[in-house]
């Protein structure tokens, strides 16, 4: 399923953030490669830096020292324009707390990353019913988030993500507002979609279920890569 | 238009909470349009009243007449100019007798001044043909707040003195034949009106007058140089200076109504926008730059005010027009208070009010929602879509 494109590569990146009059290092010279079509996970307690990486590969936030290098673009070197545009249209997110827009239906959340790309209705329709299609969800489409349950805004994000059919999803803690069974079966709807349309997975998690999915496990402790480990046996 | 679009799915989805908003802020489109209307009205009312109860559309004034000085009167009776006659007998011009004399109301004595003009006059909307009929008495009018004053009422007789142009005192009863109602104090407050002929006949002085109020601004050509000419201008100018000074005050009041709704939009938006902080994220992270995301609620303020001056519309103009039509009551108490104001102030409303009031409405939105959604925008994105509050 892995290509040999690079898709993200890490060099030395270095992550401070002020903390009263001193610095906290979140993340201290880490240097990872991603390939297209990985479905990876950064895994650590929490403080550890998994997070933060997220967002810097997501181009919500910057460098402080080395390079993170996005699809062949330098994070830290994006206007912010161009960062919009990446994220628009190469970059999905998966939130812990789902993040849909709670006056949008279903149908209007998963639109809405098309209608910044500027497509016309019948393309975005067709999109949309595909990407909930792909998710199980094309009878929810007039749902808002409040008339759904977890499982299934969480499908609705999934289905936001991949709905512009993304290089990268990257998932942070997708799983923590799930019980084991809609856990189960979001990842195994990622598993389809990573291995159906090639998409990278990145995730951050702490979590045994999501882990038990990973093809390839990397260990942050303390802002470090303590363990970098590819699971064979998926 | 793709910002236009989603600021107006995000106000149609939110539902209630639009509607609430654009109700409270279609309000204050109508209640300072309501409240300046009304001040304009009353304004308007004022001068409108002063032409048709007092000035005329002009005034010849005996040369030493001075309204201020009651010394001048005594002086200030001259011939009618022969060239009036034929206007005076059709009543649209009103002769007025003006004197000093003093009445006994309940065996007080009173000073009053004592107004005599034609019953036939159509000039002011004075009740003159109140005092046609029996010759036998002189018959009388006097505005309401004389008659409440003095306790007298429609059918009372008064006792009058006098002194006549040759130093004579003498005294006769008048009957009230009608109080009539003004909110002019200068045709009410202590004055008792009767016939020209009989005060005329009373003051020695047939044929005179101390001012002559005609129902044209132009006067028919005449010799007699011991009248001076007022015009509307002229005779209204106090009541215009009254305007102008509160003018000021309803500048002031516009101003303070306008920042009041300022406040409850900026409040509301404030509110609404910070709310909505890891929405702005979300948007932020799923593509939108950091300019259309405050392009975005700053359009959907702004479409609020659209909104409310749309709903404003729909129940503030037939409101609007049945109160400038049938007019807003007033109380009884304010004119014992002493602020002269009619039963009833009709509302006006200008466009230039209406048009200035939207703009200003519009402009406010839009800036008070440009504000805070500029603030949320320049949040660190992570943290926004977490909805922590920086």
């Amino acid at each position: 399923m892995e290509s040999n494109k690079t898709v993200i590569e890490i060099r030395n990146l270095v992550k401070t953030f002020p903390m009263g009059n001193r610095e906290f290092t979140a993340l201290n010279g880490i240097n990872l490669i991603f390939s297209g079509g990985e479905f990876s996970g950064l895994v650590g307690p929490s403080g550890s830096g998994k997070t933060t990486l997220l967002n810097i590969i997501g181009t919500l936030d910057s460098p402080t020292e080395g390079e993170a290098l996005v699809l062949g673009s330098s994070v830290g070197k994006l206007s912010q324009k161009n960062a919009a545009q990446l994220r628009n249209l190469k970059i999905g997110f998966i939130f812990q707390t789902f993040n849909l827009l709670p006056v949008y239906s279903a149908f209007e959340n998963v639109e809405f990353p098309l209608l910044l790309q500027k497509l016309n209705a019948a393309e975005r329709k067709k999109s949309v019913m595909d990407a909930l299609d792909w998710v199980g969800l094309t009878d929810k489409i007039k749902s808002r988030p409040a008339q759904m349950s977890g499982g299934e805004c969480q499908r609705v994000a999934i289905a936001r993500a991949i709905v512009k059919k993304p290089e990268i999803v990257l998932a942070d803690e997708p799983t923590a507002n799930l019980d084991a069974e809609n856990s189960h079966h979001i990842l195994q709807t990622m598993v389809r979609l990573n291995h159906d349309l090639g998409t990278t997975f990145l995730f951050a998690t702490h979590d045994e279920k999501v882990i038990g999915y990973l093809r390839r496990i990397i260990k942050l402790s303390d802002g470090k890569v303590s363990k970098d480990e590819m699971v064979t046996n998926k | 238009m793709l910002t236009f679009k989603l600021a107006l799915r995000n106000l149609l989805g939110a539902g209630l909470r639009t509607w609430l908003n654009v109700l409270v802020l279609s309000l204050a489109y109508v209640v300072i349009i309501y409240m300046n209307g009304m001040l304009d009205g009353w304004n308007r009312q004022a001068k409108t009243d002063m032409v048709h109860w007092s000035t005329g559309q002009g005034q010849l004034w005996q040369k030493d007449y001075d309204p201020i000085d009651p010394f001048t009167l005594q002086n200030s009776m001259g011939k009618i100019p022969v060239e009036f006659t034929g206007l005076v007998e059709e009543g649209r011009i009103a002769p007025v007798l003006v004197a000093m004399a003093s009445f006994y109301p309940e065996g007080r004595i009173q000073s009053i001044l004592l107004k005599g003009i034609p019953e036939n006059q159509k000039v002011i909307d004075l009740p003159t043909y109140s005092m046609t009929g029996d010759t036998s008495e002189i018959p009388g009018i006097i505005g309401k707040r004389m008659a409440e004053s003095n306790k007298i009422k429609v059918g009372d007789m008064v006792t009058l003195r006098w002194r006549d142009r040759n130093g004579t005192f003498d005294a006769s009863d008048v009957r009230i034949s009608a109080v009539f109602n003004t909110n002019v104090p200068m045709v009410d407050a202590g004055q008792i009106w009767i016939p020209l002929s009989r005060m005329q006949k009373m003051f020695g002085a047939p044929g005179e007058a101390t001012i002559l109020i005609s129902d044209k601004p132009v006067w028919p050509k005449f010799t007699d140089e011991n009248w001076v000419s007022k015009d509307v201008k002229t005779l209204t100018a106090e009541i215009d200076q009254v305007i102008k000074t509160k003018s000021i005050g309803s500048a002031v009041m516009y101003i303070i109504l306008l920042l009041l709704a300022m406040l409850a939009i900026f409040d509301t938006q404030v509110l609404s926008i910070f709310r909505r902080q890891r929405e702005i994220g979300t948007q932020i992270a799923l593509g939108m730059t950091r300019w259309q995301v405050v392009r975005l609620f700053t359009i959907e303020g702004a479409m609020n005010a659209v909104l409310a001056a749309a709903l404003a519309a729909v129940y503030g103009i037939p409101f609007l027009a049945s109160q400038a039509k049938s007019g807003i009551p007033m109380p009884q108490a304010t004119d014992s208070m002493g602020l002269a104001i009619a039963e009833k102030i009709f509302p006006v409303y200008s466009i230039g009010l209406i048009i200035i009031t939207i703009v200003f409405v519009l402009i406010t939105a839009t800036i008070v929602s440009y504000i805070p959604a500029r603030r949320i925008a320049k949040m660190n994105p992570t943290e926004a879509i977490k909805g922590r509050i920086q």
